[in-house]
């Protein structure tokens, strides 16, 4: 982790709710996709994590959903303008265990760090399978950067109004030798009980500090103990979970 | 330069600040970012004597100015405490720490302190009264001068090193707490613990925390603080750690004119976690700006 001053590039809404940050500094401090990093906005107390989506050229990018005050301000913020981040946060996916053909599941917000990944795997060989989640047309966001990234990508969406209709486990391919996967709990519950490999699963949770002092975002773990999102996470490995009801 | 050091319970600290316990984990999340040897001393995170998991999710809540926090005292327990955390910690921090220990009995109190007491990184106890006393139906032990004396009495009976008890503002009277301490034979006495809050979801209309009420800590607490630690001041003879909403090295200067010995430094490791080192790092300017030459020197120094 590094505590970095970034300059904001650009901020751009890609749909009524989603938006594209790119951040322009020392980004050194990432070292796998799936990271996240957790930024200090003006007038609020606690720090926004959000996960990386990519990283190229120095610039990182970051998809945001304006879910509440924090990003709503966060929508508002003009290229030029110098945020206070930590960076390098989180442990992140590990593509060693993908296999030669990877599933993705992305569901929403779940989706942007599945692109920096998609991004290594290809890069590493891998035949990419990437099904991305929405719940209607004009929620999708960047199936065509997955697909320019040279992924197998199926869309789907929940009322049917585009790709195929459903939940991104309705669109799951008998054959895959690994699967990683991000989004809302249902949606991470639901390829927990359809997939049939082993596979990582991140997480997201409220936390307080984002680098592992305040044991705001523990989880139990199925060795009975436990790990925090924030730390040791937010990439779980299937085998590691235990659903909380 | 003026002069930084204090000297809290005999136990001389090159300056006054403590990361507070349960923001500063066992302190080697810290130590990867800077040499945390700069502390006076911090607190590590609350021990139980069984390892605990805490409160279910969420358990942190935003607040205008600072946090709500329902952890529920999650940590290893204590034999790996000393298994495994005290060892880790030798390597990165080599000055004397403050032992938190919480507890759920007086028997378990005891216990913890008898053990921690033994451990030769182990400086000051700092024994949190504000956890719920399980046979009194979840009231602390921090509520009533007789619990609070009932523990202090206690763990002062097992162990050589210094006690200092850990108050909760959520009483009627704080001072007549830290007197009962007082002459049940604490050495010292650390406050303020989290004010009970909550914050309610309007998009649920239900509380955001698991566990519907927390404690809040940050900058809105100082004040609060700042007035019970100059009270309390006011009333006992041992020393004071002045905790609650500080995040600056004027916070530091402020805290040790009401009364405080050292200070404690919680929630903004939380948002920063250079804070620390920072208000550290400010202290001389702070102390050049307003002629102070030595913080010893100051410490009660607005009665």
């Amino acid at each position: 982790m590094k505590q970095e001053i970034l300059t904001v590039k650009s901020n751009d809404a890609l749909t009524k709710s989603v938006y594209r940050l790119r951040l322009e500094g020392d980004l050194s401090s990432f070292t796998r996709p799936g990271q996240f990093c957790n930024i200090a906005l003006p007038g609020f107390y606690l720090r926004r994590p959000i996960s990386v989506c990519d990283i190229e050229d120095g610039v990182l990018t970051l998809l945001y959903k304006v879910v509440g005050h924090g990003t709503e301000a966060m929508a508002d913020m003009m290229p030029g303008t110098k945020l206070d981040v930590l960076c390098g946060l989180g442990n992140g996916y590990d593509t060693e265990k993908s296999g030669p053909a990877p599933l993705l599941l992305g569901g929403g917000v779940g989706i942007p760090p599945l692109y920096g990944l998609a991004k290594a795997l290809i890069a590493e060989g891998k035949q990419v399978r990437a099904i991305l989640g929405f719940n209607t047309a004009e929620e999708i966001f960047w199936a065509d950067e997955f697909r320019a990234l040279g992924a197998d990508v199926t869309v789907t969406t929940a009322d049917g109004s585009a790709g195929v209709k459903g939940f991104v486990t309705d669109a799951m391919p008998d054959e895959y030798t690994y699967f990683y996967t991000c989004g809302p709990i249902p949606m991470l519950r639901a390829v927990y009980a359809k997939t049939v490999t082993s596979g990582q699963f991140s997480f997201e949770a409220r936390m307080g500090c984002g680098f592992g002092a305040c044991m705001g975002c523990s989880m139990k773990t199925a060795d009975g103990g436990y790990k925090r999102v924030c730390r040791e996470g937010p990439v779980f490995e299937k085998e590691e979970i235990v659903w909380e009801s | 330069m003026g002069k930084l050091n204090v000297t809290l319970c005999g136990i001389e600290m090159d300056n006054p600040v403590i990361p507070a316990s349960g923001t500063f984990g066992y302190g080697y999340e810290f130590a990867e970012l800077y040499d945390i040897n700069c502390l006076g001393t911090f607190s590590f995170k609350g021990t139980t004597k069984e390892p605990r998991y805490g409160n279910p999710l969420p358990r942190i809540a935003e607040c205008k100015a600072g946090l709500i926090n329902a952890i529920g005292l999650q940590n290893p327990g204590i034999d790996r405490v000393i298994s495994e955390e005290l060892p880790k910690l030798k390597e990165v921090f080599s000055k004397p720490v403050m032992a938190n220990v919480g507890g759920f009995s007086v028997e378990e109190y005891v216990e913890l302190c008898a053990r921690l007491d033994r451990e030769e990184q182990v400086g000051w106890l700092e024994v949190n009264i504000s956890c719920p006393n399980v046979k009194a139906g979840g009231k602390s032990y921090g509520m009533t001068p007789e619990d609070a004396a009932e523990v202090t009495a206690a763990v002062k009976a097992v162990t050589t090193k210094p006690c200092i008890m850990k108050l909760t503002p959520n009483v009627t009277d704080i001072v007549s707490i830290a007197k009962a301490c007082e002459d049940a034979g604490a050495d010292g006495v650390s406050l303020i613990n989290t004010l009970y809050g909550m914050r309610i979801d309007l998009k649920t209309g239900r509380p955001v925390i698991a566990n519907r009420m927390g404690g809040y800590s940050g900058p809105a607490a100082f004040p609060i603080a700042l007035r019970m630690v100059y009270q309390v001041r006011s009333a006992v003879k041992i020393p004071i750690v002045g905790i609650g909403g500080v995040s600056s090295a004027e916070d530091v200067v402020e805290m040790m004119y009401a009364g405080a010995t050292a200070v404690g430094v919680g929630a903004a490791n939380c948002i920063d976690p250079f804070a620390s080192k920072k208000i550290i790092e400010d202290l001389p300017r702070v102390m050049e700006k307003y002629g102070i030459d030595s913080l010893e020197s100051i410490i009660g120094g607005a009665q």
